[in-house]
Order: structure tokens, then C-alpha cells, then sequence
């Protein structure tokens, strides 16, 4: 029995708006998540909800008609955290699926803040992870109410009584319905103990439920942020300064002016924003506008001074993240050493959805609409921008057309209140596909160079593994830790599942300060899995050995790693042999709380030409919520990764991005798609975060199966930048 | 003025004879379940049928489709073989994001007219033209390939 | 400074007259309109640049030219020269300071052109805002940059005459010869040129490869020529860039449609149409493929893949143009010239231009696309859609690559 034990805040029980809704409302806040840092803000922030039309509780209302309604910590942005969500409330509240709907959580702190990322975020593949436990306790603990309301009213114990798809019922068969039970429910306290339904007694959770989001989604009837319409909006496009920091010097709007639709030319300190009746005037306004730039201090950067930059800073020591041994002994007494540098590329995010916002300044307050995956950050940079305190800002998230990291940042929102509060009206700022793609925090150009001591047998006895690129979390939280160390950058690097003696980890941070960086799909586990797993090939190759093998041999304290390598491995027929011009390629790392191995097998169509004809993945990702999104989030994170590490670089010329559209920032079509066989190992583990695993694995398995079939070593992704392609 | 024929409706619109559909569709109408994703015809997302074929709105000229029956995904359910691509689509967890979707399913659905049962090699050809930025493209073929097998 | 007094006294006297000039809006309304037709911003104004101010490289087998600037700017541009240095150079291509012109400028071609046109240019030119900024050096090798060589080839080639209308045609026929063979210079690009470099007077409009692009034969064959265009085809493509199954405006000649042709009146553009239909046909160069009904193939490969992707949503696979006619690829000659000339050039630098119709951009795929890829979508293109036989290696895309400019 999975007891659980936790505090109850009275403040966070809002009974005055169960009362006003006719509803139970539960709070499971624990106190001890919340860091001090962002909470304190955020019980600056104020609590908007009190007022607003939807006032809440944390996770569960119940309403008169039985219906609950679960105040989703987590966005949806395709990858089915409010269904999983939804799953974990039903599932211990005793309702079916279908009597849930999903509201998206206000910004707040203290109320929603991830226990793994310490804010309130989604984010990370921790949607899943985060929500596990206090949405199940939430779903519990409105049972437990609900069934002792029922015992008073029937004069049983509770004990007596159960519940089960929506009703609770007594010893003498009696029943009632949820609905008529919570006004008696909300009156109350809370338990400060409930019990858990054990794997064994789900009856929801790990089947494969549908996704309750879609049936919008294929009618059209789905809004996302820039479908939305509010009373007197209109839309606003911005032309950003090309060169990142750079600022407008002046604006010659009188063409603009002229074109039908046109209302407002704004200036802003780094854009110039139109607004019109529809987007379409607003770009043509833009076109006619005579725009001059300061460019700034960075219009003479190109991407081949950040390449050598990045090659010598992996040269340098930086600082030191990890170190087990005696690395400088281990290099010395070693019988070979084998070193070698791998690079990755800028990325940018590209949802399909381009950066949109809906922002309303009036003179008393700011709303929001927009989806985001940091509600509380979309309302602290709305009240800097606006001068209204945040509890004047009200945030509305909606549903995401794709975010993949790129919606953790909120430079759009700010630059949408910038516009908004220049006009009386509110503005739907919709960025061009070539605003998007020129104006993204890239994922950072990374340089990991890896040195191995080796015995005789081509074992590694040391390890020494240089990580130099731009650090994401030091421009987002504004610096790094004292020690310097960008905790992002280096996971899995300083915790390889790999035996690793004498194991030394420096991170070297390098800025090239001209392309903002942030998070991108599979972030820091991303980067160290792709240099990590190409060396250990390397190793595994130059010491004559089978890459399973190999690997097997260093993972003999690692199970979960050990199965889902052999798996993978098995599933994906290797050892079989293949005709010449073929090979199969493989990877594997834990990741994000999970375990997973990924083998591309690869035939060579030509010189250049890679047709990619297997692509099998195994994963244990630990009690699994919904099998079906566990598959599609490994699917579709494999073939985002695969587009990245075949097609994708964002280079820099004078200080601008040189990829601007889909014709030159190329994205994975379905006939290049590779089909994606996923396996899934079965596990009683905490659950592990699923949707940037197959990125992770990607890169490296594809450049292995590479070398496989042609005997070429490529270190550099992606594979275009070589010559290859898809055929 | 245009005369438009949107989804079996008549709508006579002043707007600019270069409008691209899409805008008119989205901004104009608020038929909001047509996409923009790209605007260069290179992605799919802002899908409509034209006298039912598929076409990108985001390059097509409102003065170009004066006299035109144009479908959005809206409407789609209308037509036979769209309400079982719908129906293919939720049976098949397609669905990530579901920004593409739209166009995904108005292209999937002109396919399955002009080629009731596609091979595997023409429901790639068919559909080439739709990114999915989430990957959804394994279940997408097979829910295709499902409706051309039924 | 013997030259610099020279100057003064030169400037003094067509400051004179030009001010004269200056002040009849009408002239230069009309001399702006001539300049259109010539279309003189073109070969004077570089992509970033300011209009008239010259600089723009043309690349010859024997290094490179530069355009001068045409602005009234006394130091660097025209502002110092008298009416007879101008006519003088329109003419017989000798400038102001007695050099000769190369050929690269069409005089050949404006000498057609009566002096009254020509001066409406100059006071259009004139009403300008001069520019100081002079043109890079020319960089010809020996004996190329010998200017007085071209004596001898004026002595050859030019034949310094004005037009002279043919009685026996109409009105609008003579208006077209004049506008195509005088201000228009069409030959220039599409009239192949002998060892000389010099216009074939055998082989008029009869088509030419010039800065990498196919100029095609324009002449009245209904196979090679443009004898199969309707007089409302031409000017179709004349004023929109484009006629649908006959031809699409791309490359240099896409700028001749935004910069000159589209701006001129359409009784001019049907005065165009009907010469063009009566000149002497010529059976040379690439020829019209059939249209014929196409679709999906049913086998796919590298190429038919790539189109599929990139290309099919604009162009179809029937080749009859997706969201407007503009994109119908059936028909083009650029889909049966084995060379794949203006195929690889199209695709290469896409027809992106803002002022371009919504429905008339196309991105270029230089960047997102390897030269095998980009082969191998021609040679399905060619074959697809043409009937050359014509198919297109890696190395062809390659050498193509930096060979597109103007
Ligand atoms: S928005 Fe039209 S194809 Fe991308
Ligand atoms: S489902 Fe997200 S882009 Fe296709």
C-alpha cells in the first residue's frame, strides 16, 4: 500500500468559491515543494482566481451534476499530459474518463509549481513525473469526502462504504451520486492521510486510453492561441531588429500607413509593429515600412568564428562538474588514449504554431491569452512591461501548436504587452514563419570533446568528457551557481550509466553571445547522449568489439539499462547479418527517468544516399499512464530528432539567422519518415518522463548506423551539413 | 467584391483581390480551423479544398477562387470520405498537437477521393506536402491505409 | 587641370539646357517612360543599391564590367554631360570623355532611337537626385580592355541608324518593331551572338544562353519560338509575368517584367505581340513539349519523392498549377531543355521577389537541398513533364551553383 501522507493548508481548501460554484473544491498543495525563490513571488504575483470567473481550487472540482473538472497543473501541447492527467484524477476518484474535462492551471506558484523544475512549468518530460503523485492524491482524497459525506448521510461508516464510476455506495446497496454529495463533501476537513490504489488495483491507469484533446482537433473546432478572437481585437505583426540586440533607429511609415486595413505603426525599442484588421494587411504594412537599424555590436558575427570558438573553448578546462579518480593518472598509465571532439548544431524550435499572443493593457488591469509553458514567468514579464502589479495580470494558457521548448521562453509575450500597451485595443500578435525561424532561442552549438584512457583490450579506464557551448540555464535564470556549472549541460555526462572510473566532466561556457539559447526537445540529456554514445561506438569499433557487447560489458551494475540494450537489440534482429552497404547503429542512456535504447538499421542507396529501414526503440519509462502516448511521444520525439540530426543547423551570417522558412530549414517529410517500432518494457518503477526520450536517442544511433553501412565516422550533425540525404 | 462560396455558403466580402484565401477564411470569417504554418506553400497546414481539390490558401489569391466551391476542415465531416478520415484519425491516436492536423486531414482526405485505396508508396506521395512538426507521420499512414482497406 | 576646366565649361552649357529641359514635366514623364522601356534600371542599379546609381557587375569570359552611374551627379554621374555627349552615347556608344562603350550597353540597340526620345531620357535622368558614387574599375584583361578596339567592332556590327518604319505595315506593327528592336533591345539577349559577341543577324530572337540563363526564341516558330502564344498570351506574360502552359517569366527576365515591361501600356504590349508573331521563324533552340494528361506515378523514386515534398503542392503532378495557373510547369520549354538550364536556375534562386503575386513566389532551394537531390527532382521534372530525355547529374547542379546571377 502506497500510503501517503501529507499536509493539508486550510488556505489552499477555497471554500468560498466551492460555495459560489456549488462544487467541492480540494487543494493537495504541498508547502515543501515550492522553492522560496519563486514563491515569494508568486504570493507577490497575487491570486487572480479568487476573482476571476474560474475561481479554483489546486486540482479537482466537483459540480452539482457530477461532472469533475481537474485544474491542469500542465499545458497541452501534444503530448497528452491532460489526458494522462485526467487519468491519474479519474482513476483514484472512481469516475470514468469521460467525466472529466481539463481546465489549464493561472499562473501560481505556491499552487503549481513542478516538484522536479521548482517552478511552474511544463517542461522537461515532467509532466507525468511531477503529476503522479499529488494528482492521484487529489482524485483520492475527493473519494475519501465523498464517501464519508455519503456514510454520514446513510449513518454507516465509511468503511462500509466504496465508490465506483461516479457514485458511492452503502452496505445496504444504497447509492448516491457524486453530484449530490459535494456540498455535504466540501463541508468537510480534510484528511490528513489517504490511501493510494496500488498498480495492481488500476483500472485505468496503463490502458490505452483515448485522448480526450483530439476530437477537437480533427474538426477544427480546437482553438489555439491564433485562432482566438476577443471583442476589438486586432491583429499585430512585428519586423524584429535581424541582428539579436540590436535596436530601431527610425521608422518611415508613411506607405504603411496607406495600405487598407492598416490601423497603428508602433515603435518599439528593437521592432516596429503594425497592427490591421487582419494579418495579411499587417504584413503588407510591414513590407512597406522604410526601416532603419542600429544593428549593434554583434552584425559581424559568422557561424565560422563560433564553430573555431567553440572547437578551442572544448580545448579549455572550464570548470570542473564531476570528477571520480585520478584522470591525469589514469591518461598516463593507460595502454592507448582515444579522443575526439563532436559538434552540434544551433536549432531552432519551428512549432508549426508560430509565436502568438493575445494581450489587452487597459488602464487597471492586463489579460493574457496564450499558450505557455510558464504561465507565472508570461505574468511577471506582463506586469514589468505593463507597470501593473501582477495581480492585475490575468493569464489565460491555451492549447499549444507546438512548443517543443520554445514556449518555456516568453520573449513573444513580452514583446505582445510592448505592443498592447502603446493602443487602446487588444492585440493578437502573430509572428510571420521568417520572424519565428530568425527571432528563436536556439538551441546552443555545442562542442563536446571526449578523451578515454584505454587498457589493452580497448576498455575505457578514464574518461574525461569537455563540454563547451552556451548555457541555457545561465541565460534563464539570469546566472549560473556559484561553482559555474550549468547543471543542464552536463546531466547524463556526469552520471553516465556507464562503469566509468577516473571520470572527469568540465563544463567550458562558451557565448556566442549573438544567438540567444534556450531549451530545445531533449535538452542537456540530448547533447551528452549523442557525444557520449558516438564515443562509446568509437571505443566499442577501435577495440574490435560487437557495440552491444561492448556496451553490455560496462553496464553490468545498470538492469533496467542492460534491458532495454537488449531489447532493442533483439527486437531489431542485431546480429543478423546484412548485405554490404548496410549496418545497424545503436544508442542507449537514461534519460529524464527513464531508460531507453534506440538501433536504426541503415542501408546506403550511394555515395550520400541513406535510406533509413528500421528504426526500433525499447523503453522502460517506469509505471506507464497511457501506453498509446508512451508510443506516439517516442514516435513522434524519434522523427523530431531525426529531422534535426539529418536536415537542421542555423547558421549565422553578419550577425543573422540565414534560415527563414521550411524551404531552408528543412523539416522531415512522410515519405523520408521512417516507420518507428517501439517497445515497451514492462515496470513497476516510478514513472519516467517519455517525450524527449527518443530525441535523446536519435542522433548518435543514426551517426552509428552510418558509420555501420559506409565505414564513414561523421562527428558533426547533422548529416546534410556532410553531404547526406534521405532516399 | 468577392463572391465566395465557403463550406455551401455564399459570402460576398470586400476585401483585397491579392488576399490570400487563408486570411480571408481566418481573419474575415473566423473559420479558424484552417492553419497557417509557413505561408510559402511549403507545409500544409492551411489546407482547403477547391472545387475538392486540395490546395494551400496561404498563396491563394482571393480573386482566384471567385466562383469556386471552397471546403474547410469545418465542413469536412459533410463529405463522406472526410467524416472517415476523422473517424480513422481519433481510431488511430493520430493526434499530438493537432496543429497540422487540419491540413493533414483535407489533404488525406482529396488522397482517399482521387485514390480510394492508395498504395503505401502513394499515401507518401499523396501526403508529402504536410509537415507534422510533432512526427505523427507512422500513424498517419496507417490510418489512411486503414480507409483504403475498408 | 586641363580636363577639370574642360568639365566646367561642359557642365555650364548642359546645365543650361537641361535646366531648360528640366522644367517640361511632360518630357520627362516621357523620357521616364522611354526609360522603362529601356529599361535602364535594370543594368544600372545594383540589388542593394540606389536606382541609376550604376555598379552592377557583368561578368565576361574576359573578366568584368561595371555599369556606370546614370544619376545627375556632376562627379560620378552624368550631371557634367551635354545633350550630344548623351545622344552620343545612346548612338554610337562613344561616352562623354570620347571612350567607347562595350557592347554589354545595348547601343546597338538604342540607336534605333530618334534623338528627341533619346534627350527625354536624358531630361528624365536629369530630374533626378544625383548620387555620388562611382562604379568599381573595370577588370577586362588585354587586349579586352583596350577600349579603342572597339572602333573596329562598331565598324562591323554597329550599323548607327535610326528606325525607319516599314510603310507596308500597320501602325501597331511598326510601333512593336520599334519598341522591341530599339528601346526594348530584346535581342540583345534572345538573338545569339557570333565569335564577335556581336548579334547573329542570321538567327534574330532565335534564343541565347546568357548569365546562365536560357533566353529562349522568341521568334514566330510555333515549336521554338513563341508562334503558338495568342497576341493576348504575350501580353499576359508581359504585364503578369506569366501565361499559363506557354511560359513563366523567371530569372533575369522576371526583372524585365517587374522593372519594364508591366509598367508599359498595353496598346505598347500588344504593338509588342504582333511583331514578335510576324517576325521570320526560327527552328533553333529548345522546343515546346506536348502537353499531355499526367498524374501521380505509381513507382516513386529520389526525385518523384523530393517532388512530392516540395513541389507538388504548387505545381501538381499533372503539371497544371495548384492554387493558380501561374505554377502550370505543362508546356514550359524549361521543362524540355535537356540542359535544364533555367530549371536548376529556378530552383536555385527561387522567384521570391515581393513584388511578386502571392501566387508567383517561389522559395529557392539552394540551402535546404543537396546537389544529388536537386538533380535527381530536375531529371524527374524533365522527364515527368518534358520530352527531351534530358536528365541532370550532381556535378550539373554544382557547376550551376553560383552561375544564376544577372
Ligand atoms: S501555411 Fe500554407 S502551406 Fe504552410
Ligand atoms: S500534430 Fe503537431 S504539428 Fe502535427
Amino acid at each position: 500500500m502506497d500510503k501517503s501522507r501529507f499536509a493539508v493548508s486550510r488556505r489552499g481548501f477555497l471554500k468560498g468559491s466551492s460555495a459560489a460554484l456549488g462544487g467541492l473544491v480540494l487543494s493537495t498543495w504541498l508547502p515543501g515543494f515550492v522553492p522560496r525563490s519563486v514563491a515569494a513571488e508568486a504570493t507577490a504575483a497575487g491570486r487572480l482566481g479568487d476573482q476571476s470567473p474560474r475561481a479554483y481550487g489546486a486540482y479537482v472540482r466537483i459540480g452539482h451534476d457530477g461532472l469533475v473538472t481537474v485544474i491542469s497543473p500542465k499545458i497541452e501541447m501534444g503530448q497528452g499530459a491532460h489526458t494522462g492527467i485526467a487519468m491519474m484524477v479519474a482513476e483514484e476518484l472512481e469516475v470514468p474518463l469521460s467525466a472529466v474535462t481539463i481546465e489549464d492551471a493561472p499562473p501560481d506558484s505556491e499552487l503549481y509549481a513542478d516538484s522536479l523544475m521548482q517552478f511552474q512549468a511544463t517542461g522537461g518530460s515532467t509532466s507525468t513525473r511531477h503529476s503522479w503523485k499529488p494528482l492521484r492524491e487529489a482524485g483520492a482524497t475527493a473519494r475519501l469526502l465523498l464517501i464519508q459525506a455519503a456514510a454520514a448521510r446513510w449513518g454507516v461508516d465509511a468503511s462500509q462504504c466504496h465508490a465506483k464510476n461516479g457514485e458511492v455506495f452503502g452496505p445496504a446497496e444504497q447509492k448516491l451520486g457524486y453530484g449530490e454529495l459535494v456540498d455535504a463533501a466540501s463541508e468537510l476537513p480534510l484528511p490528513t492521510e489517504v490511501v493510494l490504489k496500488t498498480p495492481e488495483q488500476f483500472t485505468l491507469l496503463g490502458t490505452p486510453a483515448r485522448r480526450i484533446d483530439t476530437p477537437n482537433k480533427v474538426n477544427g473546432k480546437a482553438q489555439f492561441t491564433i485562432d482566438l478572437s476577443v471583442p476589438g481585437m486586432l491583429i499585430a505583426s512585428t519586423m524584429t531588429c535581424p541582428v539579436y540586440g540590436g535596436t530601431l533607429l527610425s521608422v518611415d511609415d508613411t506607405t504603411a500607413k496607406k495600405v487598407p486595413g492598416v490601423r497603428d505603426v508602433i515603435k518599439l525599442d528593437n521592432a516596429v509593429a503594425v497592427t490591421a484588421s487582419n494579418y495579411w494587411a499587417c504584413q503588407q504594412g510591414l513590407k512597406a515600412l522604410k526601416v532603419e537599424w542600429d544593428l549593434g555590436e554583434h552584425a559581424s558575427i559568422n557561424s565560422a568564428q563560433i564553430d573555431e570558438a567553440l572547437l578551442q573553448a572544448s580545448s579549455r578546462d572550464g570548470v570542473v562538474a564531476h570528477s571520480t579518480g585520478d584522470i591525469g593518472k589514469a591518461l598516463e598509465s593507460a595502454a592507448s588514449r582515444f579522443e575526439a571532439v563532436y559538434e552540434q548544431a544551433f536549432l531552432s524550435h519551428s512549432p508549426l504554431e508560430p509565436m502568438t499572443c493575445v494581450a489587452h493593457v487597459r488602464a487597471d488591469a492586463c489579460e493574457l491569452w496564450v499558450g505557455t509553458q510558464v504561465p507565472v514567468f508570461a505574468q511577471q514579464t506582463a506586469a514589468k512591461i505593463s507597470g501593473l502589479p501582477a495581480d492585475k495580470i490575468i493569464v489565460n494558457n491555451q492549447l499549444i501548436g507546438g512548443a517543443f521548448g520554445r514556449r518555456l521562453d516568453y520573449d513573444f509575450i513580452t514583446q505582445a504587452v510592448d505592443v498592447a500597451r502603446h493602443v487602446s485595443y487588444p492585440i493578437k500578435l502573430i509572428w510571420s514563419r521568417e520572424e519565428d525561424m530568425t527571432h528563436d532561442l536556439y538551441r546552443p552549438q555545442y562542442a563536446d570533446r571526449l578523451t578515454a584512457a584505454l587498457d589493452a583490450d580497448g576498455k575505457p579506464t578514464g574518461w574525461q568528457h569537455r563540454i563547451a557551448g552556451a548555457s541555457v540555464l545561465g541565460r534563464y535564470m539570469g546566472s549560473l551557481p556559484e561553482n559555474g556549472v550549468d547543471a543542464d549541460a552536463v546531466e547524463v555526462a556526469i552520471e553516465p550509466i556507464y562503469e566509468l572510473q577516473n571520470l572527469l566532466v568540465n563544463y567550458v561556457r562558451e557565448e556566442p553571445k549573438v544567438v540567444p539559447v534556450s531549451w530545445w526537445r531533449g535538452v542537456g540529456p540530448l547533447r551528452s547522449t549523442y557525444a557520449l554514445e558516438c564515443f562509446i561506438d568509437e571505443l566499442a569499433h577501435n577495440a574490435g568489439a560487437d557495440p552491444v557487447e561492448f556496451r553490455l560489458s560496462l553496464l553490468a551494475e545498470q538492469p533496467r539499462a542492460q534491458a532495454v540494450l537488449r531489447l532493442a537489440a533483439e527486437k531489431a534482429g542485431w546480429g543478423n547479418t546484412l548485405p554490404a552497404g548496410q549496418g545497424r547503429g545503436v544508442a542507449v542512456s537514461a534519460v529524464f527517468g527513464s531508460y531507453v535504447a534506440t538501433v536504426v538499421e541503415m542501408e546506403m542507396l550511394g555515395d550520400k544516399a541513406v535510406r533509413i529501414k528500421r528504426l526500433v526503440s525499447a523503453i522502460d519509462c517506469g509505471l506507464v499512464t497511457n501506453p498509446t502516448s508512451v508510443h506516439a511521444q517516442i514516435e513522434g520525439g524519434t522523427l523530431f530528432g531525426l529531422s534535426a540530426s539529418l536536415f537542421n543547423e542555423i547558421l549565422i551570417e553578419q550577425g543573422v539567422v540565414q534560415q527563414t522558412n521550411f524551404h531552408n530549414y528543412r523539416q522531415l517529410r512522410i515519405n523520408e519518415a521512417p516507420g518507428v517500432e517501439v517497445h515497451i518494457v514492462p515496470s513497476l518503477e516510478a514513472p519516467g518522463g517519455v517525450g524527449e526520450t527518443g530525441t535523446a536517442l536519435i542522433g548518435p544511433a543514426l551517426v552509428n548506423a552510418l558509420h555501420a553501412a559506409s565505414g564513414t565516422r561523421l562527428r558533426r550533425l547533422p548529416l546534410s551539413r556532410a553531404g547526406y540525404y534521405p532516399a | 467584391m468577392n463572391l465566395l462560396s465557403i463550406n455551401g455558403e455564399q459570402h460576398q466580402l470586400d476585401v483585397p483581390d491579392d488576399m490570400p484565401l487563408l486570411w480571408v477564411l481566418r481573419d474575415v470569417l473566423g473559420l479558424t480551423g484552417t492553419k497557417f504554418g509557413c505561408g510559402i506553400a511549403q507545409c500544409g497546414a492551411c489546407t482547403v479544398h477547391l472545387d475538392g481539390e486540395a490546395v494551400r490558401s496561404c498563396v491563394l489569391p482571393v480573386s482566384a477562387v471567385a466562383g469556386k466551391a471552397i471546403v474547410t476542415i469545418e465542413a469536412i465531416a459533410e463529405n463522406a470520405v472526410g467524416a472517415k478520415v476523422q473517424q480513422a484519425w481519433l481510431e488511430h491516436e493520430v493526434v499530438q498537437c493537432g496543429y497540422c492536423q487540419s491540413g493533414q486531414i483535407m489533404s488525406a482526405t482529396a488522397l482517399l477521393q482521387y485514390k480510394p485505396s492508395p498504395s503505401d508508396a502513394e499515401i507518401d506521395a499523396g501526403m508529402a506536402g504536410n509537415i507534422c512538426r510533432c512526427g505523427t507521420y507512422t500513424r498517419i499512414r496507417a490510418a489512411i491505409k486503414d480507409i483504403g482497406q475498408a | 587641370m586641363r580636363f577639370n576646366q574642360f568639365a566646367i565649361v561642359c557642365l555650364g552649357l548642359s546645365g543650361l539646357s537641361s535646366a531648360a529641359l528640366a522644367n517640361n514635366a511632360e518630357l520627362i514623364e516621357r523620357g521616364k517612360y522611354l526609360a522603362t522601356a529601356a529599361d535602364c534600371v535594370a543594368c544600372h542599379t545594383t540589388p542593394e543599391g540606389k536606382p541609376f546609381a550604376g555598379g552592377v557587375e557583368f561578368k565576361l569570359p574576359f573578366g568584368s564590367l561595371y555599369s556606370p552611374n546614370i544619376t545627375p551627379d556632376k562627379e560620378t554621374g552624368i550631371g557634367s554631360w551635354s545633350d550630344e555627349d548623351f545622344v552620343s552615347a545612346l548612338h554610337s556608344g562613344v561616352g562623354k570623355d570620347g571612350k567607347h562603350y562595350y557592347p554589354a550597353f545595348p547601343y546597338t540597340s538604342y540607336t534605333l532611337m530618334p534623338e528627341d526620345e533619346v534627350l527625354a531620357i536624358k531630361a528624365y535622368l536629369s530630374s533626378l537626385d544625383p548620387i555620388n558614387q562611382a562604379p568599381p574599375e573595370n577588370t577586362l584583361s588585354f587586349p579586352f580592355n583596350q577600349r579603342w578596339g572597339m572602333v573596329f567592332w562598331n565598324m562591323l556590327f554597329l550599323d548607327d541608324g535610326r528606325f525607319e518604319p516599314e510603310p507596308e505595315q500597320s501602325e501597331q506593327w511598326n510601333r512593336g518593331a520599334y519598341l522591341v528592336q530599339g528601346p526594348g533591345h530584346c535581342a540583345e539577349c534572345h538573338t545569339p551572338r557570333n565569335l564577335f559577341q556581336a548579334l547573329d543577324s542570321g538567327e534574330p530572337l532565335a534564343g541565347n544562353l546568357i548569365q546562365g540563363w536560357q533566353a529562349y526564341n522568341i521568334s514566330s516558330d510555333e515549336t521554338h519560338g513563341i508562334g503558338a502564344w495568342s497576341e493576348a498570351e504575350l501580353v499576359n506574360y508581359m504585364s503578369k509575368g506569366y501565361a499559363p502552359g506557354k511560359g513563366v517569366a523567371g530569372g533575369p527576365m522576371a526583372e524585365v517584367v517587374n522593372k519594364s515591361l508591366r509598367h508599359l501600356e498595353e496598346t505598347d504590349l500588344t504593338a509588342i505581340a504582333t511583331y514578335l508573331l510576324s517576325t521570320e521563324p526560327q527552328q533553333a533552340g529548345i522546343a515546346r513539349p506536348e502537353t499531355k494528361q499526367l498524374s501521380m506515378p505509381t513507382e516513386m523514386g529520389l526525385g518523384s519523392n523530393l517532388f512530392a515534398g516540395a513541389c507538388a503542392s504548387c505545381h501538381r503532378w499533372d503539371g497544371k498549377g495548384n492554387q493558380s495557373p501561374v505554377a502550370s510547369l505543362m508546356g514550359l520549354k524549361t521543362v524540355n531543355d535537356p540542359a535544364a538550364t533555367n530549371l536548376l536556375g529556378i530552383l536555385l534562386t527561387g522567384h521570391a521577389g515581393q513584388e511578386q503575386q502571392i501566387d508567383q513566389r517561389m522559395p529557392r532551394f539552394a540551402e535546404g537541398y543537396s546537389d544529388p537531390e536537386l538533380a535527381a527532382v530536375s531529371s524527374f521534372v524533365l522527364q515527368h513533364f518534358g520530352q527531351s530525355g534530358g536528365s541532370v547529374s550532381a556535378g550539373d547542379v554544382a557547376a550551376k551553383r553560383g552561375n544564376t546571377g544577372h
